[in-house]
């Protein structure tokens, strides 16, 4: 049980955060959220500046400590998070890493970490969720193509994506798991359709992905045809790592606000809701431990994030809507106000218990998984 | 950084588990209940074994350990639903002769109420006047002191080990509905396949692995706000956990003769002692206003 960093840690620490007293500044400001190139744009030029400062593989191949205090020396100093990068690096780039050919990683990997492309995600579709092996967007090989139709729903950055990691059924008569597909999709092909999907947060967020005839070549395959499902459970399990360490900073940083705001406009002399507040310190005290716990099994199993995962998003994505209503509490009529940044955070915290496996789900993983209670409903 | 325990940690645990396993078993658990007598000769093994001893430097003939060893120690305790002033005895071990060795049965007034007073050698604080009250809890007799005596402590090592037990007696209770609910058959199959079930578990664990972290931090930090929110997340996990233990058992949960009900009724008497939750929350709600942005989680 040791919280203590090591020198060489503290060493990276230091050095992160004199680079980044100094970079942040030449940033270019925060782009309108609704201005989609201009948000990837400012995203990528990021990217571009950490990579030419050696910091563009962090998410890749520093060990899980350093990526720890990586996300959180970044987000202490207000500096972005990976927004249109996420995919690549978090998602696509880890699965060609990991299960593409020599001349694959050669040709994707590089201009993740530079900024220079793109990616998106198409997996979900409007009839395979939480189910999402049950997907049925088709492909039919032609040749040294295949030719893909169907539909994909849930697709962050699609309208300014270069490239697509798509997940495609290859053979309907196999059982759903056997049948699928892991390609890569770049984005110009002819007969894809992006339609923006408004979120309730008045935002357009993610889009639908319409494919009808498009022709992707067989080289374009990662992994085995058929063996896509197990191509992408290894960029799933990267999902829930080290994901929401920046956020839970923030949140620390959103309720020590809250406090103040309280006590400037009289609520802090609510006992109930002055006590509520106390109760979500503690929480967001003890899910940075939670962090620094499963950091410290991945750095032991060599980097690879386990089920704790699971866990520690079962309660995050909880305890942030519980903060957010907090400070709608907070701040009493001004909670109806959209201006109020509080506001729309309220809003878009209502994500965090569906995205990336719902609640209901993960209860179930962790059951089965972890606890080892029987399979079924 | 490494959070996790460390070899001697692990030793340490696993011989506790296996003295507790050999001297404090189910039957003995249950010979106790009621009894409202100590087992003098168990209290002396533990102190042998280093139990109270533990963190007093050696040269004063303790094991010299820190608050990390002392917290796997207790979790191991709450998991047994070992009885005694354990806590107050603990803490006694470098001031009450006797005491560090398990010759001497050390209890302590907190706030209103006072445990295992007529059994205890030595009473500390101001117990004057305390009547007995029929304990809700059958492995812990009570007095109730006629009013709560000077200014309230800040949190410290007692309120620490009290989380560590609720710690320890939330993951047994967690152990307790999974195994049940993988025996336990209706409709042809194990309870444990339904997913109403399955979530009551995973809903149990979650909570366990929270105030773990917590619980685990706070005895490396020693930060008596850490100590706060340990002491919440544990009392939160040791409740909780024992009321859907009890629901997960469904009739039989409801019975004597089910262990659950003894978790449940200590959970709920160590929320009330040493740091109840109305205090620790103020406590994290106070160190809310004092943050600096500036501050990194990580190094505070």
């Amino acid at each position: 049980m040791d919280l203590a960093y090591t020198p060489e840690e503290e060493a990276f620490r230091a050095r992160l955060r004199a680079w980044l007293r100094g970079a942040l500044p030449t940033l270019p400001s925060r782009p309108d959220p609704l201005d989609w190139p201009a948000r990837r744009a400012y995203d990528t030029t990021w990217q571009r500046m950490l990579y030419d400062a050696g910091y563009g593989e962090v998410h890749w191949d520093a060990p899980p400590t350093q990526r720890l205090i990586f996300l959180e020396e970044t987000e202490l100093a207000g500096a972005p998070y990976v927004g249109a990068n996420f995919v690549g690096l978090l998602h696509a780039g880890p699965t060609i890493a990991a299960e593409g050919t020599q001349a694959q990683r050669e040709r994707w990997l590089p201009p993740i970490l530079r900024g220079d492309e793109v990616w998106c995600q198409g997996f979900s579709e409007p009839g395979a969720g939480s189910d999402l092996a049950a997907l049925r967007t088709r492909a039919v090989r032609d040749g040294d193509t295949y030719v893909v139709t169907g539909s994909k729903i849930w697709t962050s950055h699609a309208e300014v994506a270069d490239w697509c990691e798509l997940l495609v059924r290859t053979d309907p008569q196999a059982p759903k798991h056997q049948g699928i597909t892991w390609l890569a999709l770049p984005m110009d092909t002819p007969g894809i359709t992006v339609r923006p999907l408004r979120t309730l947060a008045g935002s357009d967020e993610f889009a639908e992905v319409f494919l009808d005839e498009v022709r992707v070549p067989v080289a374009n395959r990662v992994g085995e045809e058929n063996d896509g499902w197990r191509v992408t459970m290894v960029t799933l399990s990267f999902e829930r790592g080290t994901a929401f360490v920046g956020e839970v900073v923030a949140c620390r940083r959103v309720l020590a606000d809250l406090a103040r705001v309280a006590h400037k406009n009289g609520r802090w002399d609510d006992d109930a809701l002055r006590r509520r507040l106390g109760r979500l310190n503690a929480e967001f005290r003890a899910l940075w431990r939670l962090t620094q716990w499963n950091v410290s099994e991945a750095q032991a199993t060599g980097g690879v994030p386990g089920t704790g995962g699971s866990v520690f998003k079962l309660r995050y994505s909880h305890a942030r809507q519980e903060l957010y209503d907090t400070a709608a509490e907070v701040l009493g009529p001004d909670a109806l106000d959209l201006g109020r940044e509080w506001t729309l955070d309220r809003l878009s915290s209502l994500s965090y218990t569906i995205a990336a496996g719902t609640s209901q789900i993960q209860q179930n993983i962790v059951a089965e998984r972890i606890l080892g209670l029987p399979r079924g409903r | 950084m490494d959070f996790r325990l460390n070899d001697d940690q692990r030793a340490l645990r696993t011989g506790v588990r296996d003295l507790l396993a050999r001297r404090f078993d189910r039957e003995a658990l249950r010979a106790s209940v009621g009894s409202g007598a100590l087992d003098r000769a168990l209290w002396r093994e533990l102190g042998a074994a280093g139990f109270f001893a533990l963190r007093l430097p050696e040269e004063d003939g303790g094991v010299g350990l820190g608050l990390p060893e002392a917290v796997l120690l207790f979790e191991e305790a709450g998991r047994a639903l070992l009885p005694g002033p354990l806590v107050a005895t603990h803490l006694a071990a470098g001031s009450v002769p006797g005491a560090a060795d398990g010759e001497t049965v050390v209890t302590t007034a907190d706030g209103p109420l006072v445990e295992w007073l007529a059994e205890a050698d030595v009473a500390q604080g101001d117990v004057s006047g305390a009547v007995p009250v029929r304990s809700v809890d059958p492995l812990t007799p009570l007095h109730r002191l006629p009013h709560a005596r000077g200014p309230a402590r800040p949190p410290g090592a007692g309120a620490l080990l009290t989380a560590a037990e609720q710690l320890g007696s939330a993951a047994r209770t967690t152990d307790m509905a999974v195994a049940y609910a993988r025996e336990r058959e209706q409709f042809g199959r194990p309870i444990g396949a339904f997913q109403a079930v399955k979530q009551l578990c995973a809903g149990m664990l979650v909570r366990v692995e929270v105030a773990r972290a917590a619980v685990y931090a706070a005895a490396v930090t020693e930060d008596p706000v850490d100590i706060a929110a340990a002491k919440l997340l544990a009392d939160e996990a040791a409740v909780r956990g024992a009321r859907d233990c009890l629901q997960v058992h469904g009739g039989m949960g409801f019975t004597w003769e089910a262990d659950v009900h003894l978790h449940l009724k200590r959970a709920w008497l160590r929320a009330e002692r040493w740091l109840p939750a109305a205090r620790a929350e103020e406590i994290a709600a106070a160190a809310l206003l004092e943050t600096s942005v500036e501050t990194s989680p990580g190094t505070s």
